[in-house]
Order: C-alpha cells, then sequence, then structure tokens
C-alpha cells in the first residue's frame, strides 16, 4: 500500500497539479492563435472539412433515429395525458436544449476526437512533431491550432444537423406513421419554441462542447508516449474524459441556462 | 572565457547534460569545424543524437556553453532558438516526413512556413533540392509510397531547403541497404562541399564513416575519448578507442550486463561449465 506514505501521495498531488496547469496553459496558447488562425484560414477550413464532413453521416443518421425513439416514446406518454398534438413541442425541446448538443459531443468524441488524438499521437511517434520544431515552425500554431478552432466551428454546425434531423424523425413517426395532424405538430413548435432561450443557448452549449472535446483530444495526443500504447491508451483517454466532461458540464450549463 | 572561435561554427565547452540522475554528458568539450564533414561515434546510449538535440536546441544543457556560431544556445528563448534553428538543417533517423503530404509538399513545407515566394519560385526551388538527392522524379509519391532510403533522401531535401548553415544527420545510415548506404554517404559529402555546408552526422557505420568524414569524434562515458582525422582516430590506443573501432566483442566496454555472479545463479559446479558463446567473463 505505498500510497499511504506522504512522500508518494505528494508526489501524485504535484504531477496532478502540474498536468492541470499544462494543460491550462496549453489551452490559453490555443486561445491566443486565433488572430493567426484566421490570417490562414485554410488551415482551418481544411480542418472543418476533415472533422466536420466526415462526422456528417453519423450525426445525422443518429439525430433520425433518436427523432424515431422521441416520436414514438413522447406519443404514448403525451397519449395519457390527452396531449398528443404536443408532440413537436415535446421533440424539439429535448432535441435543441439538450440532446443536440450532448449526444453530438458524444459522438463527435466518439468519431473524431479519438481521429485527432490517434493522429497527433501518431505524428508525435514519427518525430514530426520534433521535425517541425527543429524547422523553427511552432507545432501549436500549426498542428494543434488549425484544428482546435475547427473543432470549435464545426460542432454547433453538427448539433445544429443533429437537432433538424431529430425534429423530421419526429415528424416522421408522429405525423406520417401515427397520424397527428402536422399542422398541429409544426404550430405547436412555433408557439413555444423560442429562438434564444431555447435555440441559442442550445447553440452556446455546443459552442462550449467544441471547445472542451476539441480541447482534450488535442491534449490527450499531444501528451501521449510516443507508443503504440501510448497513442492507444491516450484514445480511450479522449473517450472518457471528453464524455465525462461533456456530461458535467451539460449539468451545470442546464443549471445555469433553464432554471430561474 | 575564450572567445568563440571562428574556425569551428558549433562548440560545447564543459556541458554537463544529463535525463533526472542519470548523467549522459558529463564536462564535456568539443568542436565542430565550420565547412567540414564530422562524424559522432559512440556506443549506444552514449549521448550522441543528445548533442544534436542540444544544438537545436530541443535540450537545454544543465551546466556549461553550447556555442553556435559564437552564441550561446543554452539560455535562448523561443524566438532566438527558432532563428538559430532556421539556419540548421535535421535529418531525422527514419526521415519523419509528414505523413499527409505528399513528395513535393514536404519538401516545400520550410519554404512555404518562412517564405512568401510566388509559387512558381516555390516549384523551382523544390525541385532543385529533389534533383540533388536524386528524387525529382518522385515528387507525387506520398510517403507510405516510399523506402526508407529514399524517405531519408527526402527529408534530406526538406532540410536544407532554407539553404541552412548547419546539417545534422541522425543516424543517416542504419537499416540501409549496400546501395542506398553508398548513396546516403556520397550525398553528405557531395552536398557539405557543393553547399558549402558544415555536415554533423551520427553513425554505426565504421567504414563508410571513415571514407566521408574529415573529423571523426568519439563519445564514451559522456567524454570525448578521442578525435582527430579519421587516420588519427584509427591509430588511437586507447583501449576503449580500439575495442569499437576494431569491433571487438569485449573490452572496457563489457559484454556482460553487470548483475549477480554466474556461482550465484547457477552455483559453484556449473560456474565452470562456459554458458555462452560471445566472449570469454
Amino acid at each position: 500500500m505505498s500510497w499511504y506514505k506522504p512522500a508518494d501521495v505528494g508526489f501524485a498531488t504535484r504531477s496532478w497539479l502540474a498536468n492541470l496547469g499544462y494543460g491550462a496553459r496549453l489551452f490559453l496558447r490555443l486561445l491566443a492563435t486565433f488572430g493567426s488562425s484566421l490570417r490562414r484560414f485554410g488551415l482551418v477550413r481544411d480542418q472543418i472539412h476533415f472533422l466536420g464532413n466526415y462526422s456528417l453521416l453519423i450525426i445525422a443518421v443518429s439525430g433520425l433515429f433518436v427523432g424515431f425513439v422521441f416520436g414514438l416514446q413522447g406519443y404514448y406518454t403525451l397519449l395519457r395525458f390527452g396531449s398528443t398534438e404536443a408532440l413537436g413541442q415535446l421533440v424539439t425541446f429535448t432535441l435543441v436544449r439538450e440532446l443536440g448538443p450532448v449526444v453530438t459531443a458524444l459522438l463527435f468524441a466518439g468519431r473524431a476526437g479519438t481521429s485527432l488524438t490517434a493522429e497527433i499521437g501518431l505524428m508525435k511517434a514519427g518525430e514530426q512533431i520534433s521535425v517541425m520544431e527543429m524547422m523553427a515552425v511552432d507545432p501549436i500554431q500549426r498542428i494543434l491550432a488549425p484544428r482546435f478552432w475547427g473543432g470549435v466551428i464545426a460542432m454547433p454546425l453538427l448539433a445544429a444537423v443533429f437537432s433538424a434531423m431529430g425534429v423530421i424523425g419526429g415528424w416522421v413517426v408522429g405525423v406520417l406513421m401515427i397520424g397527428i395532424d402536422s399542422g398541429a405538430f409544426w404550430s405547436q413548435i412555433q408557439g413555444s419554441v423560442d429562438v434564444w432561450r431555447d435555440v441559442g443557448n442550445g447553440i452556446i452549449k455546443s459552442i462550449v462542447f467544441g471547445f472542451t472535446v476539441t480541447f482534450i483530444a488535442l491534449l490527450q495526443g499531444y501528451q501521449a508516449q510516443p507508443t503504440p500504447e501510448g497513442v492507444s491508451s491516450a484514445t480511450t483517454r479522449t473517450v472518457v474524459v471528453a464524455s465525462l466532461a461533456v456530461l458535467g458540464l451539460d449539468f451545470i450549463l442546464t443549471a445555469m441556462m433553464f432554471t430561474k | 572565457m575564450p572567445p568563440p572561435s571562428t574556425t569551428s561554427l558549433v562548440e560545447l565547452r564543459n556541458l554537463t547534460f544529463g535525463y533526472g540522475e542519470r548523467v549522459i554528458l558529463n564536462d564535456i568539450s568539443l568542436s565542430i569545424p565550420r565547412g567540414k564533414v564530422t562524424a559522432l561515434l559512440g556506443v549506444s546510449g552514449g549521448g550522441k543524437t543528445t548533442i544534436l538535440r542540444l544544438i537545436g536546441g530541443q535540450n537545454r544543457a544543465q551546466s556549461g556553453q553550447l556555442l553556435f556560431d559564437g552564441q550561446d544556445v543554452t539560455p535562448m528563448d523561443q524566438p532566438q532558438i527558432y532563428a538559430a534553428r532556421r539556419r540548421m538543417g535535421m535529418l531525422f533517423q527514419f526521415g519523419a516526413l509528414f505523413a499527409d503530404l505528399n513528395v513535393f509538399e514536404n519538401v516545400a513545407f520550410p519554404l512555404r512556413e518562412h517564405t512568401d515566394l510566388p509559387e512558381v519560385l516555390i516549384r523551382d526551388i523544390v525541385l532543385m533540392k529533389l534533383n540533388a538527392v536524386g528524387l525529382r522524379g518522385a515528387r507525387d509519391l506520398m510517403p507510405s509510397e516510399v523506402s526508407g532510403g529514399m524517405a531519408r533522401r527526402i527529408a534530406l531535401a526538406r532540410a536544407i531547403a532554407l539553404d541552412p548553415e548547419l546539417v545534422m544527420y541522425d543516424e543517416p545510415f542504419s537499416g540501409l541497404d549496400p546501395i542506398s548506404l553508398g548513396t546516403a554517404a556520397n550525398l553528405i559529402r557531395h552536398l557539405n562541399d557543393s553547399l558549402g555546408l558544415t555536415s554533423l552526422f551520427v553513425s554505426h557505420e565504421l567504414e563508410q564513416t571513415f571514407a566521408i568524414a574529415d573529423h571523426v569524434i568519439i563519445l564514451a562515458n559522456g567524454k570525448v575519448a578521442v578525435q582527430g582525422t579519421p587516420d588519427e582516430v584509427r591509430q588511437s590506443t586507447d583501449p576503449l578507442v580500439y575495442q569499437y573501432v576494431h569491433a571487438l566483442p569485449d573490452g572496457p566496454v563489457r559484454f556482460d550486463y553487470p548483475g549477480v555472479t554466474v556461482e550465484q545463479d547457477f552455483g559453484a559446479a556449473l560456474a565452470s561449465t562456459p554458458l555462452k558463446t560471445g566472449a570469454s567473463s
């Protein structure tokens, strides 16, 4: 039971604090690259394409099926209260406020976050990061920054696609299959969903998750041990840490946004 | 403090470096002559690659000085070290090509990052550099499609893209077939003379090294064991240098990894029986 020794506890605490400080400094350095990334927007655009476009299919399909399920579950729950025409409102609220940003962030961590971590970990293992440093090119500027801003921009767009597909899924099940009145479905949404309070807060959430997931993926890749085991464990950590961070942050954000 | 030498481009003065408790370089002093090809030899783990990393400022010495063209690299901050690195090119052991860029774009990378040259000029420079390493025709290949020897030549073209003063090679010969090995050795010599470079390479390959180097440095135990022209080094009487140059399995560098005695592991009865064929102990 070596961790009872005070020296070991001290060491563990200090390395934990050092990691935290390293992460915080990297985050600030990435934020500081905003201007230079704008000047070389081509690099960011490539990453938006890479991260966003290649995640589009899984996001769209997941959104559609989540919408299907909500259409069904929502209909049978609302049926008990005799208010099935509120289905559109239920589906849209759930998606735009919560599930859109959260599920997109979880899927994004699994689809794009892991590929970022593995890519950077393998670049490190192949000495591509070192060679760039030796060419007097800052890898944080050239490698991490475009991916960071690409992820931050791609996430809200993907969350919007997810929510839109989800609403369509709810409409398909509720209106086309079960037979709720289509006009009631849409007018309920129109009448109750507020652009700023609901859609706006959902977008803010997905931007926050974009920062969170992309940063965690980049940090894990950049800190990975340059070995096959190191890269694989970093990839796993990306999914675990990013998912937990998203779920935890979502609770805090919801508490701040939707309680009176 | 003696003034910086004008005949040497890089000078290490009483430099000490280690990882944690383990000392790699112990109070070492050596100089890399300007315009010459210098070879850095020594046993594995002896700090040869560390010297390259110290010159490039990727590792910093714990004490002592490392002068690059008269300026101490050790206390430099990032902008200063980046300015110094733009005057160096480094070839990593396995080339370290950017896997997502093709051969042309790999060589163009430093030009695009550090200059605002028009595309036509970048094209000409890249093709000239690729031509110098004999791979002008390979410009459209991806790094996954080239052999190990080719990857290193492409990396060399990339390292000299910005016309550096110093080119450092980390084990340029390891894992090459005899043809590629001869090609690589000739390239180092030829590029050094035709481009007016200073070259420094780390190697284990004695024959080619002695053939192309002007100056040979052998490291041992964190110190310089011997340095001089290839002939001087070959005639050294230092037992360790003798063992190294003649590739003897046992000598000052032991065949046996230090540990408990044979008697303790196998009992006194077996200890007299020879257990291995590599060397006597």
